[in-house]
């Protein structure tokens, strides 16, 4: 028995291809949003495995550190280390910040595509600057060039989307730091590479003044009679060296000895500490459900739409497909062709179609995701769910110009 | 347009649908949960790392003193100012004295009087004396004509009592001017006392060297211990280097060091570790070592930012691997070896690091192994893996380096030379 289909399809091979085509790349689109979506999700998740904690111990009554700002001594570890169940535990801090690279770098000239590494011309990227303690929770756990830090100061790890190259020489505030190493997939919760400094540079950085401002508040503190009394010497420099010292830092990262529970861990903590401690479903609860939820949603709305409207354009091509075959269907209806014959070769090419739709959509969103300065997530449920859906609204599609082609005329084939 | 013939549809169709497939496999091992995790490997080897020690510091004088009064008091006046290299001995700064000359005239007039005083007291004691030997005279005299019985016994007496009352002047004349001399002791030692603070009101340089601050100037008063000048000895001048004390394992005296001033990052100064601190920051958790220059570079300045780096002996040979290899798998700490099966992970036991990122394995992996190095995410030990010879293609200008190598020249913070 001869394919019906095939042979329609044989007929008007170039209109068959290149609407398969067009469907493929709505298609693809429409994934490539479900992607953008899974992208910022997993950002987030990202930005909780690299830390690699099991607790976050921050300011009391803060949710930070990636959702509020929060602010701790940095001696508060040594007592976190002492409690029963922590088995390391590091100071960390985070920084948002634009980051350039030194003038005269080595890599300042190598080409790099502005778009994808979320860069511009001037070398400038907005990354999350991250201050850890090397060997620490809080390192990034895998490289993909380079080294870790060796040294305790002006040396960076960064992530790839940064653009920077190994050598490179950047600047953070007013020192320069080497690129010694590179890493992939370190972003914070907004899809920013990190830049992994050593953690009494970052301090600085986060919390040391320009030198206008130093100069400005010293001399503000001369003229205030309080700290510049004539009768103590030593007083004023006393007053200014405190100013200038910090020692603060945004979150302790707390891994908890195997078979001790975070939540046991985490509870003398909120207890005895007077700190908030979170674990980490906690963590991926702040960070999904309350710093991400209002731009997921935005996207995730959009993406609803982009389905609906692809459905119903899948739904017209395939139906206008078959009307514009509507008088070789009545020619078949006249030389006596059954009805389901005719109803499987709409069916046979409107799932075809859809297939190729299908297959056209995901290779082309698998090639163009990586072009997309944020990170973009396709993941193989999501393809396969959207398989399942194309394919069923190619059924659906179908029945519809199933229907119009059995109520056709046979005569129309003669009539015109 | 020639209608194609059926077969050529027929074939252009198959072909279209088989790239459209071959397309979805490529895709489908691409990425995705099928698709290999991209790592580059190094093979084992023995060598020898050279361990350093990396820390910041800053210039400091080791000999500097301040120089201020004793007590409070008025600035007078200042006779040098910051820069002016000074001798040891040389006045400074000349404090008010206030009343120190009006006094000391008070005093030189108290010991004129007092040196008139012991005239007076010495020729009153030379009266008593005369008087005393003429009562002795007498009484010895009378004493003879009163045994002949010329006289009666009470004139007898009455030379007597004459006698002891000559004595005892002449007693109380001596103590008189004793205290008329100890009078005048008091008032020397007095006016020598004043001297010295006469000449505590100069400020004198003790040591030689360059004044680097003047912070009073004439007709400020300050308080006992106050500086007016800063001076230092430039002769002194060492790097208090800072070090992390987690990283400071071979700390000592004597260790050869490098030192990059900010000033100039390019040049590293060849130096050596004086003495380490027997007392670490326990804020900072940094311990402190003071690093001399072997020659002192020009135009040094006190405060300077400069970064060190310790040389510490080297260790015998083991197997080196490049820290980016390292990884931490449910806290223990090792490499992910590549075998015949798949990947291993073996628990390693490091030493001594080198600032490249060179690690000392002591025990876990043995030489000829190949081991994981970078990776494209974490791996576990179900990863299909794909090695490849870089995972970042190497950009121009940073071209052909090696993990490790990417930073041979010290990490400077400082600007571009």
């Amino acid at each position: 028995m001869i394919s019906l289909a095939g042979r329609d399809i044989l007929h008007s091979w170039g209109k068959f291809v290149l609407t398969g085509l067009g469907l493929g790349l709505l298609i693809g689109v429409t994934l490539s949003m479900a992607g953008v979506y899974r992208g910022m999700v997993d950002d987030a998740r990202a930005l909780l495995n690299n830390s690699g904690a099991d607790l976050w111990v921050v300011q009391q009554d803060t949710q930070g550190p990636y959702a509020e700002s929060s602010s701790l001594r940095d001696d508060v570890v040594r007592g976190v280390l002492g409690l029963a169940g922590v088995e390391r535990a590091a100071n960390v801090t985070y920084l948002t910040m634009q980051v350039r690279r030194s003038d005269g770098a080595p890599g300042a000239a190598a080409s790099s595509d502005p778009v994808a590494t979320g860069g511009d011309a001037s070398g400038e990227v907005r990354a999350m600057v991250v201050g850890f303690e090397p060997g620490q929770p809080g390192e990034p756990g895998y490289l993909v060039a380079g080294r870790h830090l060796t040294r305790s100061h002006y040396e960076a790890v960064a992530d790839v989307r940064t653009g920077f190259a190994l050598g490179d020489r950047i600047r953070i505030r007013r020192h320069d730091y080497t690129v010694v190493g590179l890493t992939r997939r370190m972003v914070s919760s907004g899809g920013d590479p990190m830049v992994f400094i050593p953690l009494k540079d970052a301090q600085e950085a986060q919390f040391l003044k320009d030198n206008d401002a130093i100069l400005n508040e010293r001399a503000r503190t001369a003229a205030n009679p309080a700290f510049n009394r004539p009768g103590v010497p030593g007083l004023l420099e006393a007053v200014q060296a405190a100013q200038s010292a910090n020692h603060s830092v945004n979150a302790i990262l707390v891994q908890v000895r195997p078979g001790f529970d975070p939540e046991a861990v985490a509870a003398p903590i909120r207890r005895w500490k007077h700190l908030e401690a979170y674990t980490r479903v906690q963590m991926e609860e702040i960070l999904v459900a309350k710093l991400i939820a209002t731009s997921a949603r935005q996207i995730g709305m959009f993406l609803v739409i982009l389905a609906i409207v692809s459905a119903a354009i899948v739904a017209f091509i395939i139906y206008t497909m078959t009307l514009g075959k509507i008088r070789e269907i009545a020619v078949l209806k006249l030389i006596g062709t059954r009805d389901r014959t005719i109803a499987g070769m709409i069916l046979q090419q409107a799932l075809g179609l859809g297939l190729i739709g299908f297959v056209v959509g995901k290779v082309s969103a698998t090639l163009w995701a990586p072009v997309f300065p944020k990170y973009v997530l396709l993941e193989p449920a999501d393809a396969l769910r959207g398989l399942v859906v194309v394919m069923l609204i190619c059924t659906l599609a179908s029945t519809l110009a199933i229907r119009v082609a059995l109520k056709v005329d046979p005569a129309a084939a003669i009539g015109g | 347009m020639k209608p194609m013939s059926v077969t050529r549809r027929r074939l252009v169709l198959s072909a279209l649908g088989l790239a459209l497939l071959a397309a979805m496999a490529f895709v489908v091992m691409r990425s995705g949960p099928l698709a290999p995790t991209r790592v580059t490997v190094v093979r084992a080897a023995e060598g020898r790392v050279a361990p350093a020690l990396f820390g910041i510091g800053t210039v400091e004088a080791r000999r500097s003193l301040q120089v201020g009064p004793t007590t409070a008091a008025r600035v007078r006046h200042v006779a040098v100012d910051v820069g002016d290299t000074v001798q040891a001995g040389q006045l400074l700064a000349e404090m008010d004295p206030v009343d120190l000359d009006e006094r000391g005239q008070a005093l030189a007039a108290s010991l004129a009087r007092a040196g008139s005083l012991v005239t007076a007291m010495e020729s009153q004691r030379r009266d008593a004396l005369a008087r005393k030997e003429l009562a002795v005279v007498n009484t010895r005299r009378t004493v003879e004509l009163g045994a002949q019985n010329f006289l009666s016994a009470s004139a007898v007496e009455a030379r007597q009592q004459e006698q002891a009352s000559a004595e005892a002047a002449l007693g109380a004349a001596e103590a008189n001017l004793a205290a008329a001399r100890h009078d005048q002791q008091r008032l020397q030692a007095e006016q020598a006392g004043l001297k010295q603070q006469r000449a505590n009101v100069r400020l004198v340089a003790a040591m030689n060297g360059v004044v680097t601050a003047r912070d009073a100037e004439p007709g400020t008063t300050v308080v006992a211990g106050q500086a007016v000048l800063r001076v230092m000895d430039p002769a002194s001048l060492w790097v208090r280097v800072r070090l992390d004390q987690g990283r400071s394992t071979g700390l000592a005296a004597g260790l050869p060091a490098r030192i990059a001033l900010r000033s100039n990052p390019a040049q590293a100064l060849p130096g050596r570790v004086a003495r380490v601190e027997a007392v670490s920051d326990s804020v900072t958790e940094e311990r402190v070592a003071l690093v001399e220059f072997e020659q002192r570079p020009a135009g040094l300045s006190v405060g300077e930012l400069a970064e060190v780096t310790l040389s510490l002996p080297s260790p015998p040979a083991s197997v080196v691997l490049p820290n980016a290899s390292l990884k931490r798998l449910s806290g223990q700490l090792g490499a992910w070896r590549l075998e015949a099966g798949g990947l291993q992970f073996a628990a390693v036991r490091t030493g001594a690091m080198s600032l490249d990122g060179q690690v000392q394995v002591l025990d876990g992996v043995k030489a000829g192994e190949t081991i994981v190095v970078h990776s494209e995410k974490e791996l576990a030990a179900s990863s299909r893996i794909k090695v490849v010879q870089a995972l970042v293609a190497p950009q121009p200008g940073t071209g052909g380096q090696q993990p490790g190598q990417a930073s041979q020249q010290p990490g400077l913070g400082g600007r571009q030379p």
